[in-house]
């Protein structure tokens, strides 16, 4: 068992949870992600390390409720347990490859969209550890749904923008990018988006018409995340590649994301599951999300 | 009396019934059927059904003491060679192995080893026999990655030598490809798995879940920081393979790994589970390996019609002779001499329909079966809302590139002997799938053993 150390609500569905783990917490590193299951019955779920501290063996995950699982995970409290934590899974993030003088010398822009700025943060913290301060935008839809704005504040030049305009800047994320390269004339070497596919598709096609390398991090179905059932596999450049052990980032100019957003459909978003349960009509038995009560 | 020519028959679940549900294919013998077949084996001298198995179980005399009814002899004798004989006694190939060698085979048919020994070992578990452990700990640490045929065997050969074994197991349940690919109606997983897992367990084994080597800790941090003498990689096979043809990435195509690790592991066939699976009306499984018959035989249980498309003949089906009946029984429709060159897909890219081409076979190939050759212009196409890829698997690198001088061979399998398991780095042996590629339980059982063999070669010629 896995006991959570601590659980926190950060917005009405945005849910931070201190879990102890001292094999994941002795490895991770940046760009990682663990799996997590609630109990006996429960699904494996993907997500994203948000922070680590190898003395105390434990690990931080930001999970946003998307269907009954991680709604039955939002209940946990502290002092409760998963049954089952693994990882760290896939591949660290290129950053914490290079040598801190070569990244001394970038420019580089972390885009964080929702929930992705989760995974952002252990980026940015690291970047900052080794002395370099990157610039960071964070997007949400509005002001109750900004997370971890004060952590963000303490490694990076912060740049916050939500959707309605109730909090900071208001725009997408793009229109801070363009705000800043074009108005401001800031040149990055390297942009780092992580979010909603939809923002990672669009930043992506801003990056690609200014000419700056973009890094993403894909978060599609997985079942095992070793490798094994290929569910997650999706397609960068002209090669299919698997998420979970060639990922989860990957050039962001080279990922096909409509494809991806497809596959994202079939038991992960509302349209999919209803598309699922009347292509599937009587033999429909649960997996849409919805019929809870009977799955 | 019954024709001493030919086997006692097994009862089993009806066709049409078991088509249905996820409850266990076959029931096996009772104490007086098993006794029976058992006086049908002529015990002899130089018996040939122990060259047939890969673990050399001495069949004769485990079966002349089934005769007697001494069952629980019988399963001392077996265990000392089988860790693991209710799941032998089920998924073996025993055609080809034990009962291929067999004598009364020449006349009639072989005498049933493969259901004595799930009889035997079934009687066990019933009755709380368990295998002998140890009689004292030698106190040195082997550290065995993965739990599945390959790992158990090994990890419960070295803790009868009295070796402090700790198995590894990436998942979060132990078992390997006996609790994520094989089938509830071919391997009932509380009832046989997790009891055979126990047994090795009882043994004074180890087991830590949700430990991913590579990524969670390393072979090297296993030996140079956790004290361990030598480990045994048992780690299976690895990344599902795919066709490489358009509409592969459509919603409703999965390889056959997942498919089986969502209803096998996640149990989504169960209610109470919450892994989904898509419950297609029209499900097409590419391939003819038991794994595909596995995969169909789901998809049929869980409502579909089913199509096995297999781009031979029957003759060169590779999956066991007893899957493919079984799976005719219940309704299963085999497309033979048939490949797919395309999947088609809907509106919102979603599977409707598989394009295929006939085949016919023509030469030879490298291995020596008839190469299938494409009938220009014979393209059709089926309708299909699920198509499941079932074309084998390639090895997973996560521990060859994480271990320093570990070597793999062309097709990345790691190098190992066959008589030790022995690797090119010191102190570190593996077998099964991660050295062979996609075979079956039992040799990796066989692999399993000569780890466990080569380690404690190794270790007691270190220790002197």
């Amino acid at each position: 068992m896995y006991k959570i150390r601590e659980a926190k609500q950060l917005t009405d569905n945005i849910y931070l949870m201190n879990v102890e783990a001292p094999r994941v917490a002795k490895h991770c590193e940046p760009g990682q992600f663990i799996i997590v299951k609630i109990d006996e019955e429960g699904e494996r779920i993907p997500l994203t390390i948000c922070d680590y501290d190898r003395e105390e063996g434990t690990v931080t995950i930001v999970f946003q409720v998307i269907g009954a699982s991680t709604l039955q995970m939002a209940g946990l409290k502290a002092g409760d347990a998963f049954a089952d934590f693994v990882g760290p899974l896939g591949r660290p993030s290129e950053l914490i490859e290079e040598d801190p003088e070569e990244l001394k010398k970038k420019k580089i822009l972390f885009v964080a969209g929702g929930v992705g700025t989760a995974p952002v943060y252990p980026q940015v913290k690291w970047l900052s550890e080794h002395g370099v301060k990157a610039d960071a935008i964070v997007g949400a839809k509005n002001k109750d749904l900004v997370i971890l704005e004060e952590e963000m504040e303490k490694v990076s030049n912060l740049y916050v923008t939500t959707d309605d305009g109730s909090y900071k800047r208001k725009g997408m994320v793009t229109d801070v990018i363009k705000d800043l390269v074009e108005n401001q004339k800031k040149e990055y070497d390297l942009v780092v988006a992580i979010g909603p596919m939809i923002m990672m598709k669009f930043v992506c096609l801003l990056t690609k018409e200014l000419g700056i390398h973009t890094i993403v991090s894909m978060n599609p179905i997985m079942v095992d995340g070793t490798g094994m059932c290929g569910a997650c596999r999706l397609t960068v450049g002209d090669e299919v590649k698997f998420a979970c052990v060639d990922g989860p980032e990957f050039d962001g100019h080279l990922v096909n994301f409509d494809e991806a957003m497809k596959r994202q459909q079939l038991y992960k978003t509302e349209e999919g599951r209803a598309y699922l349960k009347e292509k599937e009509g009587d033999t429909h038995h649960g997996g849409c999300g919805h019929c809870g009560g009977e799955k | 009396m019954a024709d001493v020519l030919k086997k006692v028959p097994v009862r089993e679940q009806d066709p049409k019934v078991r088509a249905t549900n996820f409850e266990e294919v076959c029931y096996g013998y009772n104490k007086e059927e098993a006794m029976e077949e058992a006086s049908r084996c002529i015990n002899c001298k130089n018996a040939k059904c122990i060259t047939g198995c890969p673990v050399s179980i001495d069949i004769p005399a485990f079966i002349a003491q089934v005769k007697e009814g001494n069952f629980d002899e019988a399963y001392q004798i077996i265990s000392k060679s089988s860790a693991l004989p209710a799941v032998c006694g089920r998924v073996c190939p025993q055609e080809s192995q034990c009962e291929g060698k067999c004598i009364r085979g020449i006349k009639g048919e072989p005498v049933s080893i493969g259901k004595l020994e799930r009889f035997v070992a079934d009687w066990a578990r019933e009755n709380g026999v368990k295998p002998q452990p140890a009689a004292e700990k030698n106190g040195h640490k082997v550290a065995v990655i993965g739990s599945g045929p390959a790992g158990l065997t090994c990890a419960g050969d070295l803790a009868k030598l009295g070796y402090d074994v700790t198995i590894f197991e990436a998942l979060h349940k132990p078992g390997g490809v006996l609790v994520y690919g094989i089938p509830e109606f071919r391997l009932p997983k509380d009832k046989v798995v997790a009891e055979e897992v126990k047994n090795v367990l009882s043994l004074g084994v180890k087991i830590e879940t949700n430990v991913i080597i590579g990524k969670s800790t390393t072979i090297d941090e296993l030996l140079k920081e956790e004290g361990f003498e030598a480990v045994f990689i048992g780690s299976g096979a690895g990344l599902p393979m795919f066709m490489g043809i358009p509409g592969e990435n459509a919603n409703g195509v999965f390889s056959a790994n997942e498919y089986l690790t969502r209803n096998n592991l996640m149990k989504a066939f169960r209610d109470d589970y919450k892994t989904p699976i898509m419950r297609g009306k029209k499900v097409v499984v590419v391939g003819g390996g038991n794994v595909a018959m596995d995969a169909a035989r789901t998809a049929l249980r869980l409502g579909a019609e089913v199509h096995i498309v297999y781009r031979r003949s029957e003759a060169e089906l590779p999956a066991r002779v007893e899957e493919v009946h079984h799976a005719k029984e219940e309704g299963v429709q085999f497309d033979l001499l048939t490949n797919p060159t395309e999947i088609l897909v809907d509106e919102n890219d979603w599977v409707k329909g598989i394009r295929c081409i006939r085949m016919e076979l023509g030469e030879p190939d490298a291995s020596g079966r008839r190469r299938p050759v494409e009938i220009p212009g014979s393209e059709f196409e089926m309708d299909a809302d699920t198509v499941i890829m079932s074309l084998g698997t390639s090895p997973n690198p996560l521990i060859s590139s994480t271990t320093y001088g570990l070597d793999v061979n062309k097709r990345k399998c790691i190098i190992a002997d066959e008589e030790y398991g022995k690797t090119s780095k010191e102190g570190v042996y593996a077998g099964g799938d991660a050295v062979t590629g996609a075979a079956t339980v039992i040799l990796a059982m066989g692999a399993g053993r000569a780890g466990a063999r080569g380690i404690h070669e190794y270790l007691s010629s270190k220790n002197k």
